[in-house]
């Protein structure tokens, strides 16, 4: 399913608010076909690179190609995407069955079965004017068109605001059933990193306008490991490696290191006493971007000096 | 069932290989296909297409054009045998570093796995309670 064809090449993109950079000199490509989850903190730069992709906000400089064309105002590649907004606007009498109708018109592989289907499972009331509707119908209405849509590259920007696990779980079964049947590019932007983290085939996470992890989910599931047990042992076994998250409590230390245990590292942890814990993905990203901010204020306190 | 801090492919590929050594998918039988195993672990199914692919390579799985995927013959046998080579580092490395920390001898333990394996289901199922 991972193929090596590119539907969006970015290169050197760089977007500034008056002093604010909100992304910074960031490169990367999206294959086709597949499943990205775009991770990172609010705030970090997600929104402005969507909106960038999807041509509704302007790159500072750097290099934006869509299915290998630059999208402003581009209708032949416009078309072809779709973008469901964490706080989209309708009009102030529009009904969903409205929405909908526009969402027919312009999206080419609109499926209206699909769309009948997602409207009962959600529940959505089709009577009630979309600006009385409560912050999780609001939310449902996007992820209907999101899906009924089957635009060759979808982007959904936290879609899940105010939708119960119910509903989320809704949301993820029918994304991964439709995209089985139908492949194509979705592009999830989530807090919720372990609810997403068996669906998305790569992981791209975003921190402070830079992208800091490009890469399959799969192969980052093992990539780091808290050690648990005595702060001298514990100590002893991290030196010189790549340390995260250090927290300790009384003579007990709980280290999380960077980097798979090799059977050896196991052999050495087993006769030291020491636990080995799994790190969720969750748990990898969060502690990442933290090392990520501790190196930069370390390296801005350097340049100071 | 999908544990955190290991691949998941592996898991996948796993789990059908519990499959053919408890018996339940006979040799030469139609495994469940990438998109069934998908759908039942809740996964993206390129990653369960991983772990299909991982036992095609290995031999337990062979590919039947147009049908689908099929329990290879002598697939229980190969797993039994990679599942017994690699029984001592899984089960007996990690009982015997928690016996010696409780202070059991090898001996004790020996004794202890003779009881629980001669018990009557009965003191199992107490234990549970």
């Amino acid at each position: 399913m991972t193929t090596a064809t590119p539907v969006i090449e970015v290169k050197n993109l760089t977007k500034r608010y008056r002093d604010t950079l909100a992304v910074d000199d960031v490169s990367f490509t999206i294959e086709k076909d597949t499943i990205y989850g775009l991770l990172g903190r609010n705030g970090a730069g997600k929104t402005t690179v969507m909106s960038i992709l999807t041509a509704q906000n302007f790159a500072t400089s750097g290099d934006v190609r869509v299915f290998g064309e630059r999208p402003y105002e581009n209708a032949r590649v416009l078309e072809r995407l779709c973008f469901v907004r964490e706080s989209q606007k309708y009009p102030d009498d529009a009904l969903a069955k409205h929405a909908f109708g526009a969402a027919r018109l312009f999206f080419r592989n609109w499926n209206e079965e699909l769309a009948r289907q997602l409207i009962e499972d959600f529940q959505l009331p089709m009577k009630t004017r979309i600006k009385k509707m409560s912050r999780g119908q609001l939310s449902a209405v996007g992820v209907i068109i999101g899906l009924a849509a089957r635009a060759e590259i979808t982007f959904f920007d936290e879609p899940y605001l105010g939708l119960d696990a119910v509903a989320r779980q809704i949301f993820y079964d029918r994304l991964l059933e439709d995209y089985t049947e139908h492949p194509r590019t979705v592009i999830l932007s989530s807090h919720l990193i372990d609810e997403v983290a068996n669906i998305i085939e790569r992981v791209l996470v975003i921190d402070r306008g830079r992208i800091i992890m490009n890469e399959e989910t799969d192969a980052v599931r093992n990539r780091a490991a808290n050690i648990v047990g005595d702060a001298n042992a514990v100590d002893t076994f991290v030196r010189g490696r790549e340390v995260l998250h250090r927290e300790s409590l009384g003579h007990v230390a709980s280290v999380t290191v960077l980097g798979a245990l090799t059977a050896e590292d196991r052999e050495r942890l087993a006769a030291a006493g020491l636990d080995v814990a799994p790190v969720s993905l969750q748990q990898l990203i969060v502690r990442t971007t933290q090392h990520a901010a501790a190196r930069a204020a370390a390296s801005d306190e350097g340049a100071l000096r | 069932m999908i544990e955190e801090g290991r691949a998941l492919f592996l898991q996948i590929a796993e789990s059908v290989e519990d499959a053919i050594i408890d018996g339940s998918l006979a040799e030469e039988a139609q495994a469940p296909s990438t998109n069934e195993l998908a759908a039942f672990y809740r996964i993206n199914p390129a990653t369960a297409a991983k772990g299909v692919a991982m036992l095609a390579d290995k031999g337990v799985l062979y590919k039947r054009r147009g049908i689908g995927m099929f329990v290879a013959p002598g697939a229980r046998e190969l797993l039994l045998r990679e599942r017994r080579a690699a029984f001592a580092d899984r089960f007996v490395d990690p009982l015997l570093a928690e016996a010696r920390k409780l202070g059991l001898t090898p001996d004790d333990l020996a004794q202890l796995v003779r009881d629980r394996a001669s018990a009557p289901a009965a003191t199992t199922e107490g234990n549970v309670r």
